[in-house]
């Protein structure tokens, strides 16, 4: 059977994938033997019992009790035996083991939010290291979503004002597709993520590097990336308008005015500063409220801040 | 039914009036608008009942906010109103029996007074919903009261409106039925043999006035 | 068999009685105020042919746009249109009315022995309040048309700006016609059986009808409160389905699914119904195991009403839920197995007839056997995790319903049609029509359960190149099955302008309806018939006639 399962099924990514494999099967075969059945009486029966001539049938059986009693109760044994199974591993799906890498996962019409544990936070793609089993917490910020990833043979409604959870074990490295499978409107069909399984190492690298888009993307881009998905764009604005920190535009190069009266120049140092040690230097009329991104930053990710704050003059 | 002791001539050929074509008898005729009353009767207590039930999720969920909410309700309005009606289910009764006893004044007398008993629970109501409509008590985004109130409020005022309107409806539909009942009861319709539309209109009404009794200690009296 | 006092039918094939019920009035308003229920299911009948047309369409362009990835033909806002309409057109303006309102009506009262169902006015009444819905639903359509899904789920049915809620309202009053039809059916069948019709001695399209109407009364109710609900929602941020207001989405899933599960079984037990009539008469045999059939309908519909949460097994409902209607809803496949097989037994040694309606319901059994099957995997657990709003359920819910109720609805019409308008339609382009059906409904519909399984979700506009191949036979399928649709509409209709040829009885049918003139005179019996036989009895020599005047 395993050609006919290569046929319907994607590739396994985890063990539950396999799991959840066996018991799809056998649900095959039972179904495909009750069809065959089923077609084989009526082509049968069409064929031998046509009508010839003005015939009247063979015979006028009204009832067996004994034949009904066995096509209720076989079919009845054989569904209980389904739904016994089916919800042993609906338990298995769905109950995560405690020491699982946990990742906040928001859903927005049209896009995919991630944070993980160390407060890093990616749009549409997840690394996860093989053989550890992750747990993402979802909730979504405007109508019902759902998390599906086939290869994984998972899927979980991600509903507005409320928390629902899945887990999954990575045992496949490599590209694994994440659609969204509860109607959201326009985007809908484009909603669609990546999970990257990598081994530890990679896993590591990429925690510590990003991954190779980032790697390899010029700094102002990456920054401006940064900016909208760091959630820079809250406080400081491009354009000199005034929000709850002070604009980025003309800041690089200029002198800025503290509020303990000093001023200082804003130079690459005193911009890598601010971001990581915020509270060291306030800039007048503002308040002290800007967080910390000390550890949550990569070095590249500060470099390529630091130059998108250069660039709006 | 028995096998053959049933008239089989195309037309019986006394057809007795208030009896339609497709029947054989007048107790058929009946007997099938009672089954067919009943049906629709279920249907009536389900859809309220779809009610009842979201109300009661979203009471559990926000038990203090429907308790402080039910306060600006007024029990003395809705006790009247109760009153109002279970009279009114009385005069209903009164109305069948005079159908059935064949005394004409009589029913004509009962159906007036449910009808004027069904216009004062209107009235009461009005008066009730003018009240909340001042005061801003209204449902969902139209929720403009300024006194203290706790954030969930608003939800209790949906549901009243939507429980008590969808009532309301039924009362004025009622009135509609009963209305048609008193015109045809004047005009001499009904006999002892033919009450049926009288006995319908009065099971209607019941379930009107049962309905009420669900929905008074279910929203004025939470305690 | 069943007899009737007199046998002696006065009109012979080809000549029109002058009192046939097509015939006995003339005029426009004739129809539109008629209380005869025989012409409120025919117009039933063309309205509900209308919508499934009209529903047809817009299938054929939502396949015509999943030909490619992208855009085919038509953006994604459009696309979302389609596919919405698509369905709310087919489940509220077609299928649920479909059987029993056009053929339940005209056949019911013939089978019982009535002269008209217990209340002719809120008959009419029912079938003016559908058109009245269907003009809503119509102007749904045009003032910018709805974007949800067939199943209005909140929260983003409450913030569309589509018409979502004249849709709403129009489901709302299609769900009153479907009340009253309901109502009436119950209180005809209780009352007005002829004399002599036992319930056991009932015809199972009564029984079929019966447990829908049941089903009618007890389900749509709560439908419509909840459409009033999404309305109040929609128009006055009332905050029941509302997570910002404190209220919980899936609560309406829970309302929206305790009507629309059960109504699976409204649009599929008058199908089932039909199969239970056309099955015995081709084979020429008493159906086999006639209580077990009758029963499970009404276990059916009661159990029901206990499953509706299979819809909402990846939603976050507790475990234990989900254990609950996963096991309700096993139970539930057991009374359709059941039929299935007393059909393949019914079958056994009788004297197979291979007419159309018969094939249909030859293709009713295989089709309806594998959407009921594939329900298997959707109703276990751990399998519609991976299944859920894949097209593998799009699949699964075609081929019970295109399969199993459009199929028997088909065959229905094509054992009633002679009965109906009194003309035989071409049984050669009945049998081309029948195979292209065959062949393009499998074309269409088997790779998409192929295309679920790996992995394609539902309503989705674009998609991965991988999916392309499968789509591609779907959308070549869908022009077959509507090629052998149109054929079949075009010889129903080229049947109506000949003369008046069908005999009373056509194809040897036993029940009540068979004893009248095709078509039925206006009162529908010369003479009230009596029945002292079984419904289905085909023993070759009838016991005479019990003396009726
Ligand atoms: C005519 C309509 C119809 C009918 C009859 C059915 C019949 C069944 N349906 Fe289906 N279903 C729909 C219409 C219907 N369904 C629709 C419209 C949807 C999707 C709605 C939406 O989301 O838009 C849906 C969705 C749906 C789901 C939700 C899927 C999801 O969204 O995740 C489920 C889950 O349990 C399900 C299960 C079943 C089952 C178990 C049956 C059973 O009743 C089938 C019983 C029949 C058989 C089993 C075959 C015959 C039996 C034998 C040959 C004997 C041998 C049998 C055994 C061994 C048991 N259906
Ligand atoms: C009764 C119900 C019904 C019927 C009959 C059909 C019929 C068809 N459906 Fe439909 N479908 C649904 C109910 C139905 N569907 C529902 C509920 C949904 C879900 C919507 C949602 O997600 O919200 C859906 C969704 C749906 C999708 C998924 C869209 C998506 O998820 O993105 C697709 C895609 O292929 C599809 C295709 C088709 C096709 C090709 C037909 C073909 O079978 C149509 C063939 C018909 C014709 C071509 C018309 C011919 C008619 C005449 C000529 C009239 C006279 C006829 C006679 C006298 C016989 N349907
Ligand atoms: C919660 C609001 C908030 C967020 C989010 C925030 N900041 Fe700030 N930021 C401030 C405030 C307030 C100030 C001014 C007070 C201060 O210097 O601490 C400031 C100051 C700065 C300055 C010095 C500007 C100047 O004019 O001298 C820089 C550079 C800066 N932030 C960069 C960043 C970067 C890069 C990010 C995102 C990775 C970020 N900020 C996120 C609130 C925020
Ligand atoms: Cu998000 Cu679909
Ligand atoms: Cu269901």
């Amino acid at each position: 059977m395993n050609w006919l399962k290569s046929i319907l099924l994607p590739a396994q990514g985890t063990a539950y994938a396999a799991e959840h494999d066996t018991f799809f099967m056998f649900i095959v075969a039972l179904t495909a033997f009750f069809f065959l059945l089923i077609t084989a009486l009526v082509v049968f029966f069409v064929w031998r019992y046509r009508r010839r001539g003005d015939s009247p049938a063979e015979s006028q059986v009204t009832h067996n009790t004994r034949l009904e009693i066995v096509w209720s109760v076989i079919p009845l044994i054989l569904v209980m035996i389904i739904f016994a199974w089916g919800f042993h591993d609906y338990m298995n799906a769905y109950t995560a083991p405690g020491d699982a890498l946990e990742i906040q996962v928001t859903a927005k019409q049209w896009i995919w939010q991630f944070e993980y544990p160390d407060g890093m936070r990616t749009v549409n793609e997840i690394h996860v290291p093989i053989g550890r089993p992750v747990r993402l917490v979802m909730s979504s910020e405007d109508v019902i979503h759902s998390f599906f990833v086939p290869s994984f043979r998972i899927k979980k409604d991600v509903v507005p004002g409320m928390y629902t959870d899945l887990w999954f074990l990575p045992e496949a490295e490599g590209e694994h597709t994440l659609f969204c499978a509860e109607y959201c409107g326009r985007g809908h069909s484009d909603m669609l993520g990546k999970i990257y399984v990598d081994s530890e190492e990679k896993f590591r690298e990429w925690q510590e590097l990003g991954d190779e888009r980032t790697r390899t993307m010029p700094l102002a881009e990456l920054g401006a990336l940064l900016y909208e998905s760091r959630g820079c764009s809250t406080c400081h604005s491009l354009d000199g308008s005034r929000r709850d920190g002070p604009s980025f535009k003309g800041v690089f190069g200029h002198e800025v005015k503290l509020s303990d009266g000093t001023t200082v120049l804003a130079d690459e140092n005193y911009i890598r500063e601010s971001i990581l040690e915020p509270q060291a230097k306030i800039v007048s009329s503002f308040e002290g409220i800007m967080p910390t991104f000390q550890g949550l930053l990569r070095e590249r990710e500060v470099k390529a801040l630091i130059e998108f704050v250069k660039e709006q003059q | 039914m028995s096998d053959s002791a049933i008239s089989t001539t195309e037309h019986a050929p006394e057809h007795p009036p208030g009896l339609q074509h497709h029947f054989a008898e007048m107790e058929q005729q009946a007997d099938s608008a009672k089954i067919g009353m009943w049906a629709f009767l279920v249907t009536e207590v389900l859809l309220f009942g779809g009610l009842f039930v979201g109300y009661g999720i979203m009471h559990a969920r926000f038990t203090e906010a429907f308790a402080s909410a039910h306060h600006h309700l007024d029990r003395v309005m809705g006790t009247l109103n109760t009153v109002i009606l279970l009279t009114s289910s009385w005069t209903m009764v009164m109305a069948v029996s005079s159908a059935r006893a064949g005394k004409q004044k009589n029913l004509v007398r009962y159906l007036t007074v449910t009808l004027l008993l069904a216009g004062a629970f209107l009235v009461v109501k009005y008066l009730e919903y003018s009240h909340k409509f001042h005061e801003g008590l209204l449902p969902g985004r139209f929720y403009t009261y300024a006194g203290p109130h706790l954030p969930e409020e608003f939800l209790f005022f949906s549901f009243y409106f939507m429980m008590t309107g969808l009532h309301g409806l039924h009362v004025l539909a009622g009135m509609i039925v009963i209305s048609w009942l008193l015109r045809r009861a004047i005009r001499g319709d009904f006999s002892p043999s033919y009450y049926n539309p009288v006995d319908m209109g009065g099971l209607y009404w019941h379930l009107v006035d049962i309905i009420w009794i669900y929905l008074f200690p279910l929203i004025y009296l939470i305690s | 068999m069943a007899d009737v006092a007199s046998t002696s039918h006065p009109m012979a094939a080809g000549e029109p009685a002058a009192t046939n019920y097509l015939k006995a009035e003339r005029g426009f308003k004739s129809w539109i105020f008629t209380l005869d229920h025989k012409r409120i299911g025919v117009m039933y009948l063309w309205s509900v042919l209308l919508m499934f047309l009209l529903g047809g369409i817009f299938a054929m362009l939502v396949r015509l746009e999943l030909l490619t990835p992208g855009k085919t033909i038509m953006e994604a806002d459009t696309y979302n249109r389609m596919f919405t309409l698509h369905g709310a057109v087919m489940i509220f303006l077609f299928i649920i009315p479909a059987i029993p309102a056009s053929l339940g009506n005209f056949v019911l009262p013939l089978m019982l022995g009535a002269k008209d169902v217990a209340f002719p006015r809120l008959n009419l009444a029912s079938y003016w309040i559908y058109v009245i819905g269907a003009v809503f639903g119509v102007v749904a359509m045009v003032t910018g048309g709805v974007d949800t899904g067939w199943t209005f789920y909140t929260p983003y049915s409450t913030t569309s700006s589509t018409s979502v809620t004249t849709m709403t309202f129009a489901a709302f009053v299609l769900g009153f016609s479907s009340i009253f039809t309901g109502v009436n059916f119950i209180a005809t069948i209780h009352r007005l059986r002829a004399p002599g019709m036992t319930w056991f001695k009932t015809p199972l399209f009564v029984w079929g009808i019966y447990a829908t109407a049941i089903i009618q009364v007890l389900a749509t109710p709560i439908l419509g409160i909840t459409l009033v609900l999404l309305m109040m929602e929609r128009v006055f941020s009332v905050g029941i389905f509302d997570p910002r207001l404190g209220g919980d989405p899936v609560l309406f899933q829970h309302f929206f699914w305790f009507y629309s599960h059960p109504a699976v079984y409204i649009m599929i037990l008058p199908g089932m119904a039909i199969i239970s009539e056309i099955i015995p008469t081709f084979s020429r045999k008493n159906i086999f195991g006639y209580r077990a059939i009758a029963y499970s309908s009404v276990a059916i519909a009661f159990i029901s009403f206990l499953v509706w949460g299979h819809h909402m097994f990846v939603s976050g409902q507790s475990e234990l839920a989900s254990a609950v209607f996963s096991f309700l809803t096993f139970l539930v496949a057991i009374p359709s197995g059941v039929k299935v097989f007393n059909w393949l037994a019914t079958m056994y040694k009788g004297s197979i007839d291979l007419k159309a309606p018969m094939l249909y319901a030859i293709m009713f059994l295989m089709l309806f056997a594998i959407g009921g099957l594939t329900g298997l995997f959707l109703g276990a657990l751990a399998t519609d995790i991976h299944l859920h709003d894949t097209y593998f359920v799009v699949a699964h819910f075609h081929f019970v319903m295109v399969g199993g109720t459009v199929i028997a609805f088909i065959g229905g019409l094509h054992y009633w049609w002679p009965k109906m308008f009194g003309r035989m339609y071409s049984e050669k382009w009945a049998r081309i029509a029948a195979v292209l059906i065959f062949i393009g409904f499998n074309v269409t519909f088997l790779p998409q359960f192929v295309l679920g399984t790996r992995g394609m979700p539902r309503r989705y506009y674009n998609y991965l190149d991988q999916f392309q191949p499968l789509h591609a036979f779907s959308t070549v399928g869908s022009w077959i099955l509507g090629l052998g649709l149109f054929i079949v509409l075009g010889y129903l209709l080229a049947s109506l302008r000949k003369r008046y040829d069908a005999p009373p009885n056509p194809w040897g049918g036993t029940t009540l309806e068979w004893t009248t003139s095709s078509p039925p005179i206006a009162h529908n019996f010369e003479h009230v018939p009596v029945v002292t036989r079984e419904p289905y009895d085909h023993s070759p020599a009838p016991a005479p006639a019990p003396a009726g005047d």
